[in-house]
């Protein structure tokens, strides 16, 4: 660990805390449908939309029609998706490379993966997908999952505030304008600034190349840059290469890889001053952001400690580090980010859902690993996904109430509302059906000979772990990997697909029932035996209940992959 | 339920064109107007033909020029399957061949400890930089082979020493393209 890598974390801390309050404003002026200094341009836009699409922009839906639309447009658009990658070779657009039709298979766990919000990739993006289905089948998601994402979050937040009310909001109102006024306009920015710092934007074939030593390259290239801003601003995390934000021409410089990082837990972050502005609560938001961020640099002192350690095993290299020479595990990462920069990253994109890496995580030390890999199963509400963060969070902050009314022998209350047999149910279900589905799948494919283990990479504990970080980030709508698991077989494709459509909307249901009855209930005004949603003892309980049901869910799993692997390597067994 | 399906379709087409259409081809407009040689790919001419991209690492194996680092892409340096190798720490292969590559490095350059990036293979494959100590590394070999004098030949790489970006983000380090062009334009102005 070096001074440097603390002060890079210390400035990516600071710019990010200054966002906060101003991005969430922000937002929380754009999702309760004020104006903002970009209406003259975007409301004849957000009309058209409207008008085009038969959408009557002054309905408010109950929580039902709320999910119905919401279940329809992704059903849509996945299948959109789908039918793309299988006619990529016919379509007249945008193929130089002429890439051939994607199997039905890997095009199923695609098309789930993109409009879940999670970018598992099974594929070498630079020899299968053409740029027509980058542009149209991957990175259109890349912006509709993400405003899912903030529609469910704001209409849970609306559940919160809303007193005896039966609707939530309007699901194509809420998209439209987190599409219009958030999205699209960073992005627009966004993209250029990359381009900027060497990121290939363009519609050309590969270029061929003949090396100064004679050795011929075929330089793939594409509308990287438009793509890699939304999918790292949505916590999408899908490359448009296979390496990933590893890949010089994703992520070609360390300024561009700062702002990649910010830009992973931009919204997230911002969405607990929304909560705050939107509730009339701003403590809570700031307690929220709190438990969030004490999370996140426990997270990242962890990894960036083990990824620092020199390996016990190899001998003869110089792996202490000076000033001009990075010191620890190089394997699988880039020498402009060093061991610092891609620690941070990696705790960012596993906090929240982003799945984007500049570095092999596969390859880490086993602690490392075991950080990254624990970060997903806390549900991703470290900041979390756009949206999802927030909204999952939220649910944890309703277990956090409700343990402590049982502590005291109260109905529990949160902003005025009581928390009853219903809501506790609700969210017990988007708790529970997470670790069920991770758990019994990676059983499954674990005692499978024939269809789980011929996939592996790495033997071992680490195998196993390959099996459970898969599962874990499908289900958490990650996407990142230990990626030197082939997942493109019949079987990991099929069942990661429905994985992580169940790990989306199985969640996103229990989501909106409760807030569509949070929203029907009257309100209470707080009492003295009211336990306070802000403060230090709130964070502290919320962050207890975040790692007690979800770190101690894993644990027996953990024990048998990271924790093991580590303790037999420093035994000095290796596989 | 019959509307929901009819907007679902009518409004995945509507925002399709607009965010996964329009939205791309004007940025590739705006950055082919602003910052062409980037967008193009940071492609790097000699004598009118594409040697490669400065972005990108090529594979160099003569003793003339500074190497890359190992690489797990494809069979080495391929831009259509970039990656890294995957392998655990705990994984017999890494360590074998880590250890196989620091000895071939040491027998060549006794008594200097082997710089860490030299015999590791980065997350793309495709990582155009290596340390400035594994560019010192390398002086001796490079500057016996061209019968350059090993103290210019150190100037030279210390000028190309790229250091943290805004003088605090990333490492510093030394593109190994545009090492080993400077060296063959040195060459001939000598």
């Amino acid at each position: 660990m070096t001074t440097n890598g603390w002060l890079q974390f210390g400035l990516f801390s600071a710019i990010l805390l200054a966002c906060v309050r101003p991005v969430g404003a922000y937002m929380a002026r754009v999702l309760e449908g004020q104006g903002t200094w970009l209406d003259p341009v975007l409301r004849p836009i957000e009309r058209l939309i409207y008008r085009l699409s038969g959408v009557k922009s002054d309905e408010e839906m109950n929580w039902r029609e709320y999910s119905f639309a919401l279940l329809g447009f992704s059903a849509v658009s996945m299948l959109m998706t789908y039918a793309i990658e299988r006619l990529q070779l016919l379509l007249p657009l945008w193929n130089p490379q002429k890439l051939a039709a994607v199997g039905p298979d890997l095009a199923w766990s695609t098309a789930a993966s993109f409009t879940t919000n999670t970018n598992w990739q099974s594929y070498v993006p630079e020899s299968t997908m053409s740029y027509l289905t980058q542009m149209v089948g991957l990175a259109y998601h890349n912006f509709g999952s993400a405003a899912v994402g903030l529609a469910v979050a704001v209409a849970l937040i609306r559940g919160i505030k809303r007193t005896e009310s039966k609707t939530i909001g309007n699901f194509w109102v809420d998209v439209t304008r987190s599409f219009l006024y958030i999205l699209a306009p960073a992005c627009i920015l966004y993209a250029l600034v990359l381009v900027w710092q060497g990121v290939p934007q363009n519609l050309h074939a590969y270029t061929a190349a003949t090396g100064l030593e004679g050795t011929a390259q075929s330089i793939a290239q594409g509308p990287v840059a438009s793509q890699e801003a939304i999918k790292m601003l949505g916590t999408n995390g899908g490359g448009f290469f296979n390496a990933n934000s590893a890949h010089p021409f994703e992520n070609p410089t360390p300024l561009a890889n700062m702002i990649q990082m910010l830009s992973i837990f931009l919204i997230p972050a911002g969405l607990t001053y929304t909560l705050g502005r939107m509730t009339g609560s701003p403590g809570h938001g700031w307690a929220v952001l709190a438990t969030m961020f004490l999370l996140f640099t426990v997270g990242f002192s962890v990894v960036y400690w083990a990824e620092s350690h020199p390996h016990d095993l190899i001998h003869g290299a110089a792996q202490t580090g000076s000033l001009t020479a990075p010191a620890g595990n190089m394997e699988g990462k880039e020498v402009r980010f060093g061991i610092a920069s891609t620690s941070l990253f990696a705790t960012a994109t596993t906090d929240a859902s982003c799945g984007a890496v500049n570095g092999m995580h596969d390859s880490f030390t086993p602690l490392g690993g075991l950080v990254v890999l624990t970060n997903i199963m806390l549900g991703e509400v470290v900041f979390g996904g756009v949206g999802a963060g927030m909204y999952g969070i939220l649910i944890f902050v309703v277990q956090a109430v409700f343990i402590a009314g049982l502590m005291v022998g109260r109905t529990p209350e949160y902003l005025g509302k009581k928390i009853e047999a219903y809501d506790v149910k609700m969210s017990m279900l988007y708790v529970l059906i997470f670790p069920l589905i991770i758990l019994t799948l990676t059983a499954v494919f674990l005692l499978s000979p024939t269809i789980g283990l011929p996939s592996l990479n790495n033997a071992g504990p680490h195998g196993l772990s390959e099996i459970l970080y898969a599962f874990t980030s499908a289900v958490g709508n990650n996407g990142s990997a230990f990626a030197g698991l082939n997942a493109n077989t019949w079987w990991y494709n099929v069942v990661l697909g429905w994985a992580m459509l169940a790990g989306r909307f199985l969640m996103i249901v229990p989501v909106l029932a409760l807030a569509g009855n949070l929203a029907m209930k009257k309100s209470v005004p707080p009492s003295p035996g009211t336990f306070p949603v802000n403060g230090a003892m709130f964070t502290v309980l919320l962050t207890g209940t975040i790692l007690i049901l979800g770190a101690l869910t894993f644990f027996p799993a953990l024990s048998l992959g990271p924790i093991l692997e580590h303790l037999l390597l420093k035994s000095g067994q290796l596989f | 339920m019959h509307s929901i399906w009819k907007t679902s379709i009518r409004f995945t087409v509507v925002t399709a064109l607009l965010l996964g259409v329009a939205y791309p081809l004007v940025i590739t407009g705006m950055a082919t107007a602003l910052f062409p040689r980037q967008a193009a790919g940071s492609l790097v001419l000699k004598d009118g033909k594409v040697i490669g991209s400065s972005l990108l690492a090529q594979s160099f194996t003569s003793d003339k020029y500074f190497h890359p680092r190992p690489s797990a892409a494809g069979n080495g340096y391929d831009p259509t399957s970039s990656g890294g190798s995957n392998l655990a720490q705990s994984n017999k292969t890494l360590v074998t061949r880590i250890q196989g590559d620091i000895d071939k490095l040491a027998a060549a350059n006794p008594g200097k400890a082997v710089p860490i990036d030299m015999v590791t293979t980065s997350g793309s494959g495709l990582d155009p930089d290596i340390t400035p100590d594994a560019a010192f590394y390398q002086v001796a070999r490079v500057a016996k082979s061209r019968g350059m004098s090993e103290d210019g030949l150190h100037e030279l790489v210390t000028r190309q020493v790229t250091g943290r970006q805004l003088g605090i983000l990333g490492e510093p380090r030394v593109n190994v393209l545009e090492l080993n062009l400077e060296l063959d334009r040195a060459g001939i102005s000598r």
